[in-house]
């Protein structure tokens, strides 16, 4: 199981801050597909370019490797300070 | 010599916070601060309330790791770093960095270093409410050509 967060604006977007996926995932680029064949209309937020990826509180990429447990976040670029 | 890296809802009282710098070992003889406000005008538009919003586990660590970098960097004595979650208003205080160091260049580059990577790396977004309703601020290229000029990569 893959706990998956969503947050700033598109936490909006997707409609929702977490949730979680069942089956397993080989990598960030292979969850996005999962997610985006459940919701399809989260496609261009998921996949656009300023998207960034966080896997268990650690930025990433679309190639960083999964395993069951992990939590996966999605944002936007940052913009505190 | 023991950092402080806080993410609160609270205010902080810069003074108190500048003299827990000057505490610090007598041979820094340099303190740099620095504190962010909530401004009345953003991106075009009259801003009212701010809600800032974080990624509660991921944002302490990242906030250490720049803290971390910063010292490794330029050796630096006592670094303070406060970041405010939640609801805030107009003249609020938003964040506060302070760093002792030897000498004043160190103190200086240090704090903007840590400012520069927590504007770009830590996991903080605003939502403005503006004139034209709530709206999610929009990150900028300048904050991350600020960042850039310290690995070259510009």
């Amino acid at each position: 199981m893959i706990k998956v967060l969503f947050f700033g604006q598109l936490k909006d977007q997707v409609q929702t801050g977490s949730i979680e996926v069942a089956q397993s995932v080989e990598d960030v680029a292979n969850l996005k597909k999962t997610l985006v064949l459940y919701h399809p209309q989260w496609s261009e937020y998921l996949s656009a370019d300023s998207t960034l990826v966080a896997v268990n509180q650690t930025i990433g990429n679309e190639n960083t490797l999964l395993t069951d447990g992990d939590e996966v976040a999605f944002f936007p670029p940052v913009t505190g300070g | 010599m023991s950092d402080v890296i806080a993410v609160q809802t609270e205010d902080f009282d810069h003074s108190a916070l500048y003299n827990a710098l000057r505490q610090d070992s007598l041979s820094n003889g340099a303190i740099v601060t620095f504190s962010g406000l909530v401004r009345d005008f953003n991106q075009g538009l009259a801003v009212g309330d701010l809600f800032l919003e974080h990624y509660p586990a991921m944002t302490q660590i990242s906030l250490q790791q720049i803290v971390a970098q910063a010292r490794a960097r330029w050796g630096l004595g006592k670094i303070i770093l406060i970041h405010r979650v939640g609801h805030l208003a107009q003249g609020d205080q938003i964040v506060f960095v302070g760093v002792t160091s030897m000498h004043r260049k160190a103190a200086f580059e240090g704090a903007q270093f840590i400012m520069d990577y927590l504007k770009t790396e830590a996991p903080f977004w605003k939502k403005e409410s503006t004139e034209l309703g709530d709206k999610w601020v929009q990150a900028n290229v300048s904050d991350t050509t600020a960042r850039q000029r310290w690995t070259g990569d510009e």
